[in-house]
């Protein structure tokens, strides 16, 4: 035997047994009947790119490896196109999983910038994509109103949109503490 | 059955703020189909379910249910032309419905800002609408046939899964667009993977955007491969991919080998229907659609 080689490759430590509970609690209550046949990653159109795979992450889940799981940046190769949902044979719905760990990880500080940047602009304008300079330009040539009949053209529904924001965590979530208080 | 009837105008984010030629082109078409629409003020994002539904589930579905509020409180039913804010207000609607206690929290928020909701409203697609209205109504109404133009038919994602919770009656290997295609005249090319994903939902375009153009750049070429004259969408988010994915694959690739027009289905119904392409917003794209017109008015 070649004691260089750990035997450990899984330390004990890194098993949190409360993570598919908390998975199976927001709503996967399928996750435990994975039988890791793998079909999910075979339909992943992101899978036959990268090294994401889909049934990794599922098993993964189920041993517990919460860290592992909520700190991997292939959490964010879903592109959500359900294809795995609709053909996974244990009727788990992977991609509810996969959202649902994104929440928990970007509630432990894990978030792409640029997904924290369309958020900001959510909060400021109540899109995620707002109207720009050459959009308002386009829409008058088009003969449509400059600023669409949305929050862009009404604050109070603006502020209204806020408010839903702020009540639900996620002006904190994506501004922080400080910037919320003042 | 759905000549007649009003619905919720909600453009959405990518719509109205990028792409007002497929707004101006739904605004245009659906009252020659019969359809009224009216506008939906104070609406915002739908949210996205990719980044928002990711970052918080309380904060998409609370935003979501507000749109569906304003529409109920309108007393129409919510159109969107974009399969994400479809797959939001789907599965918004299935949440509070299945849920009370989801449904509860929901109210909760509410209350305080004098939104009322009950749950007595729907929301539809625009492609859905169409096809309510039937090939053989459609039929009728074509002026200006679009014969030898062949599509390559793009459904996408969310208008059809989760299956469970949509209203074809397959669930899988679709044909209902390819059908509505054709009644213009125009032909639906066979080619490989149809059902597959553009790649810009749940913020991979966002946030890894050379993974999300290298899915497009499969559709793009398997397209390419089938000889077709355009691409046809019926999502906004869709469309914006397919738009922005072939100038920046033809800049790292020093050649034009990406140039198929994306038109968005009520503009190629726009055509068949006698209208002119300005109408149609089709001098505003990102790819120049002059080849699909060349071929139409030849």
């Amino acid at each position: 035997m070649n004691d260089r080689i750990s035997r450990e490759t899984i330390a004990t430590d890194d098993i949190d047994p409360e993570f598919v509970d908390a998975l199976v609690e927001a709503g996967a209550d399928r996750i435990r009947t994975c039988i890791q046949c793998g079909t999910c990653s075979s339909v992943c159109p992101s899978g036959r790119r990268t090294a994401f795979r889909t049934r990794e992450l599922m098993r993964k889940a189920l041993l517990g490896l919460k860290d592992e799981v909520l700190s991997s940046p292939d959490l964010w190769l879903c592109a959500t196109c359900l294809t795995c949902l609709e053909r996974c044979p244990r009727q788990i719905k992977v991609t509810d999983v996969i959202i649902k760990m994104r929440n928990m990880a970007v509630d432990e500080g894990y978030m792409l910038p640029q997904h924290r940047k369309a958020s900001q602009k959510l909060i400021e304008s109540g899109h995620a994509v707002p109207l720009d300079e050459a959009n308002r330009e386009m829409r008058k040539d088009l003969g449509l109103k400059e600023v669409p009949p949305t929050t862009h053209d009404d604050s109070k529904a603006l502020e209204e949109t806020r408010e839903i924001m702020r009540k639900t965590g996620f002006v904190r979530l994506i501004e922080g503490q400080e910037k919320e208080a003042t | 059955m759905t000549e007649g009837v009003t619905y919720s105008f909600f453009l959405g984010c990518v719509m109205p703020n990028r792409f007002p030629n497929i707004e101006k082109s739904i605004r245009t078409v659906m009252p020659q189909l019969g359809v009224t629409l009216e506008d939906l003020n104070g609406a915002s994002c739908c949210p996205a379910p990719g980044v928002i539904r990711s970052f918080r589930e309380s904060t998409w579905l609370a935003l979501a249910i507000r749109n569906l509020a304003l529409a109920e409180q309108a007393g129409h039913d919510l159109i969107t032309g974009c399969n994400g804010c479809y797959g939001t207000f789907k599965e918004a609607l299935a949440e509070v419905r299945t849920n009370p206690t989801k449904m509860k929290e929901v109210q909760e928020i509410f209350k305080e800002l004098d939104i009322n909701f009950t749950g007595k409203v729907d929301a539809k697609h625009i492609i859905e609408v169409i096809h309510e209205i039937g090939t053989e109504n459609l039929g009728a109404k074509i002026k200006r046939p679009l014969n030898n133009l062949n599509v390559a038919v793009h459904y996408g994602c969310h208008l059809l899964k989760p299956s469970k919770n949509r209203p074809w009656e397959q669930t899988q290997r679709h044909t209902f667009l390819d059908e509505l295609v054709e009644i213009t005249g125009a032909k639906s090319i066979k080619y490989k993977d149809k059902y597959l994903c553009c790649g810009a939902g749940g913020g991979v375009r966002g946030g890894q955007v050379a993974v999300s153009v290298d899915i497009a750049k499969e559709k793009l070429d398997n397209m390419i491969e089938a000889d077709v004259d355009c691409l046809v969408d019926v999502c906004s988010f869709c469309h914006l991919q397919f738009e922005a994915s072939q100038p920046q694959l033809n800049k790292e690739l020093g050649e034009k080998k990406y140039q198929i027009p994306v038109v968005y289905y009520t503009q190629l119904l726009g055509l068949a229907l006698g209208m002119e392409p300005d109408e149609l917003g089709l001098h505003k794209h990102v790819v120049n659609t002059q080849p699909v017109l060349d071929k139409i008015f030849a």
